[in-house]
């Protein structure tokens, strides 16, 4: 043999070997899952990772089963989704899980990323994981955005309508890059036809490369665990950290029981309440687009009504510059403040278990104003609304901007030596 | 754990509170009570809809042989009473009516029902079927007490006959009305209430008002299934998706416990 | 937890006892799994096979032909295509044997048609004056127009029998859909399968009948 790369890796049988020598199957399945070491007493909330891969993979099997029906055409877009509902075999059990799909897929999200905000998972050495995140999250945005307008809906219609407009606050180049953005001087088939193919190609290829990406930054630094604590600091003598247990089997047969717990709920919104209310499916969008009607209420999906709320909630001009244009400014900071987050927390300890009464106090604050922003994103605004958004803003953002400050001062509890455990 | 309660109850609270902006456009509607199983319901609606309904509304995105099947309505029945001669069983249910006609006579094209109870909701439909009244001063000699100077004729008017608008209620009047009907039973014969509306019947149509409000029920309740037809099957299957996912989520919980026990 | 050391037997024994439960466990739980995934499949699977509007589309169309006078033609849509259904009248009938000469394909030899309508009126024999075929021109697949007048026609010729004259390249056919000679198409307008039931005529479907 010519070429021979010695590695540690036994493959299983003959078989393998010849596999092993010219792709590394069994040197990955070890670095990666039988070999890759987690904290034995990852929880509830350390599920939501492997829940939010098996999202994008449902998002994107019944994304590919819907596109080979759905019509990127102004003309019978809103007639193609209802034909997938009502000819297609079992085409709305797809559509539903799609639709269902994009909500879950923001909660899970969501609580992936509180996750990292109690245990201190952007915290060093695991700055990039986050940074990473942050991107996917914004793409996510963007993904999920580009299709609701799919379904050609009046709502559909409507939300693009008022979110691309809000490019046009940019000085100089707003107009101009709405109309590129929108192809037309009105939201149209051009549009239309645009979005889905970033829908359908563009984002997906960016999620599942950041998503790779996500991975690969985890495993080089290994997974946080609710005590915030390295478990590499004490390892027996072959290496192995004491307090953490293989990935596989011990992670895959837990996330299996998380991933069945996932999918009763997921499924049975599906099968018994795929509207949910009207919040995962809303009223107006059973109508076809009209450029002549605005719906009564416009409002996002829930999962971007916090920081609609915030794009509202501004009504003052500071400094000569226009309400709308600050709104705009605000939102956009909203997200990108996630950014900073591992620069701008200072406590010396990660987790929410040993972190001290301040930063305690200023997540429960933060935590009510992100849902009290949610909630008045959908409904309409009245003055004591737009006052409660203001006040739910500034906490939102004073949550970020004091956090130097809030997580140095206070008491922090000690950190144990050794990861906490109990019963599993 | 904690964490996670508080996280639901704010979800549930969420959900409600949309549900309540949802239906809160500031319309009274009555509650119509569906019963999504009855298909003797569900066939009187869909002859009704078909009789009073097609002739100027399609259902473009509906067929009928489906509608026959779900709703066991014979074949050979539907083709004789429900479809025009030259249509064939499996047709998307299409108005004879040309759109252009249609702009002419109401100035707005009748809309298209299929999904009209999903973007109204079913108590607005069944509030909005028994709304109409005589109205001189509207062009076509109707209104509408929930959909004012809607351009609808009463099209169901032999069936119900003419009523007559006597005024609207208030809030307190309509609480006063709930508690009365609470106690003694159905209203007035002078006067029936729909939504906020009150009407004197001024000439009765072929149906009592309660057939009438009937028919309405599985008018609407016909509407509901035709915006989603799928959704009684939806639900049983979803029955035992969920009851094979709680014993695979039992079986893996078992196994992570038997790989568990190597971890101390 | 147990002490490992305190008897290697017991041990021994009992990780015996673990890893066949373990491997009973992970087996019926794979098993459980690998039927849901299964299961799971099958709705996508499903959704690739042709939809209600394909079905609609490619289904066998009916009509009651009782209305059609004689000498009357209608033309009925079926898989997207024109199929003409008439009645023709005693002096058409005759008319056709009577052109034999100037046609084609007089036997349908090279033409398209179930058995049951291989013959002179290329109809079933229970309803012979009732012609039904798909109008179309078997030239460029144009929809010939119908000719059903007996005597001089500008397109026809002199002493037409009726017929079918094709707008597009002046094909001509007689009104059993049989095309004449020195035309550019060279076979008849095929005839689709059909049956009877009643007053009924149901096209596109004959449960595979020869006669």
């Amino acid at each position: 043999m010519a070429i021979h790369r010695h590695d540690n890796h036994q493959s299983a049988n003959a078989f393998m070997e010849w596999i092993d020598r010219r792709l590394p199957v069994t040197k990955v399945w070890n670095e990666h899952l039988a070999e890759y070491m987690a904290a034995k007493n990852l929880n509830f909330w350390y599920f939501f990772g492997s829940l939010a891969m098996l999202m994008l993979v449902i998002q994107i099997l019944t994304g590919i089963f819907l596109t080979m029906h759905y019509k990127p055409d102004a003309e019978l877009a809103f007639a193609s989704v209802e034909y997938i509902m009502r000819d297609v075999p079992f085409g709305w059990l797809v559509r539903y899980m799609h639709s269902t799909g994009a909500s879950a897929f923001f909660v899970i999200v969501y609580l992936h990323m509180f996750r990292g905000l109690i245990y201190g998972s952007h915290r060093e050495p695991r700055e990039l994981v986050w940074l990473i995140g942050c991107v996917i999250f914004v793409a996510l945005m963007a993904e999920a955005f580009m299709g609701y307008l799919l379904p050609w809906g009046n709502m559909s219609y409507w939300g693009a309508q008022v979110i691309i407009s809000l490019f046009d606050v940019i000085p100089y180049f707003g107009p101009i890059l709405t109309e590129w953005i929108r192809g037309d001087f009105v939201i149209s088939d051009a549009t239309l036809n645009r979005f889905f193919a970033f829908h359908v190609i563009l984002l997906p290829l960016i999620l599942v490369f950041l998503v790779f990406l996500h991975l690969v930054a985890l495993h080089q630094v290994g997974s946080n665990n609710p005590d915030g604590i390295d478990i590499y600091e004490h390892v027996d003598e072959d290496g192995k950290p004491l307090d953490g247990v293989a990935f596989h089997p011990y992670y895959v047969v837990k996330d299996l029981v998380g991933v069945c717990g996932f999918l009763i709920i997921y499924l049975g919104i599906v099968f018994f309440a795929p509207d949910f209310g009207g919040i995962f499916l809303e009223k107006d969008n059973f109508a076809p687009a009209n450029p002549l009607q605005t719906p009564p209420d416009i409002v996002p999906l829930w999962y971007f009504t916090p920081y609609y709320s915030i794009l509202r909630a501004n009504t003052f001009n500071f400094f000569w510059i226009d309400a709308k244009v600050w709104g705009v400014v605000f939102m956009g900071l909203a997200i990108a403040v996630f950014f900073l987050l591992p620069w701008l927390d200072r406590s010396p300890v990660k987790s929410i278990r040993y972190r001290s009464a301040p930063f305690k106090l200023a997540l429960v604050l933060f935590l009510i104003a992100f849902f009290v922003l949610g909630y008045l994103g959908m409904n309409s605004p009245t003055p004591a609304r737009t006052l409660l958004a203001q006040v739910c803003s500034i906490i939102y953002f004073a949550f970020f901007i004091l956090m130097p400050w809030f997580t140095s001062i206070g008491k922090t509890k000690p950190v144990p030596d050794r990861v906490t455990s109990d019963a599993h | 754990m904690k964490l996670m309660k508080n996280l639901f109850v704010t979800l549930l609270f969420l959900s409600s509170g949309s549900v309540m902006a949802a239906g809160g456009s500031g319309a009274v509607l009555d509650a119509v009570p569906l019963n999504m199983n009855d298909k003797q319901s569900l066939q009187n609606g869909a002859k009704l809809f078909v009789n009073y309904c097609l002739s100027c509304h399609s259902a473009s995105y509906a067929r009928y042989n489906r509608v026959a099947e779900d709703l066991e309505i014979p074949l050979a029945l539907l083709k004789q009473n429900l479809m025009f001669t030259t249509e064939k069983e499996g047709d998307l249910m299409q108005t004879t009516m040309p759109v252009e006609d249609a702009k002419k006579w109401f100035g707005v094209a009748p809309p298209d029902l299929s999904l009209v109870s999903r973007v109204r909701k079913p108590n607005w439909v069944y509030t909005y079927l028994r709304a109409f009244y005589q109205d001189e001063s509207s062009p076509s000699g109707w209104n509408n007490s929930l959909f004012e100077n809607v351009a609808m004729p009463h099209a169901l008017f032999e069936l119900q006959g003419v009523q007559r608008l006597m005024g609207k209620m208030d809030a307190d009047e309509l609480h006063a009305m709930d508690a009365h009907a609470a106690d003694a039973g159905d209203q007035s014969d002078a006067y029936t209430v729909v939504g906020d509306a009150k009407f004197e019947l001024v000439h009765q149509g072929m149906l009592s008002p309660a057939e009438f409000d009937k028919a309405m029920m599985d008018l609407t309740a016909f509407l509901v299934y035709l915006a989603e037809p799928v959704q009684l099957k939806r639900k049983a299957i979803g029955v035992y998706t969920l009851t094979f996912l709680i014993i695979l989520m039992g079986l893996c919980y078992l196994l992570k416990k038997e790989y568990w026990r190597d971890v101390h | 937890m147990t002490d490992h050391h305190e008897n290697d037997q017991v041990s021994n024994e009992s990780s015996l006892e673990d890893a066949k439960r373990r491997r009973f466990l992970t087996g019926i739980t794979a098993g459980f799994g690998a039927v849901g995934g299964a299961v799971a499949v099958t709705p996508f699977v499903l959704s690739m096979t042709p939809s209600e509007r394909a079905k609609n589309a490619g289904a066998p169309v009916q009509y009651d032909f009782s209305r059609i006078e004689n000498g009357q033609m209608v033309k009925v849509e079926w898989r997207g295509k024109p199929v003409v259904l008439l009645k023709r009248t005693p002096e058409m009938i005759a008319g056709l044997e009577k052109i034999e000469p100037s046609l084609a394909d007089p036997t349908s030899l090279d033409s398209v048609q179930p058995v049951y309508a291989q013959n002179d009126a290329r109809a079933d024999a229970a309803k012979p004056e009732m012609l039904v075929m798909e109008g179309i021109c078997t030239h460029l697949g144009c929809s010939p127009v119908e000719k059903l007048a007996i005597g001089p026609d500008p397109e026809m010729g002199e002493d037409s029998q009726g017929g079918f004259f094709c707008p597009c390249h002046g094909s001509k056919f007689d009104l059993s859909g049989r095309v004449y000679k020195n035309v550019p198409a060279t076979s008849n307008m095929p005839v689709p399968p059909y049956k009877y039931d009643g007053d009924v005529i149901t096209i596109g479907e004959d449960d595979g009948r020869t006669a």
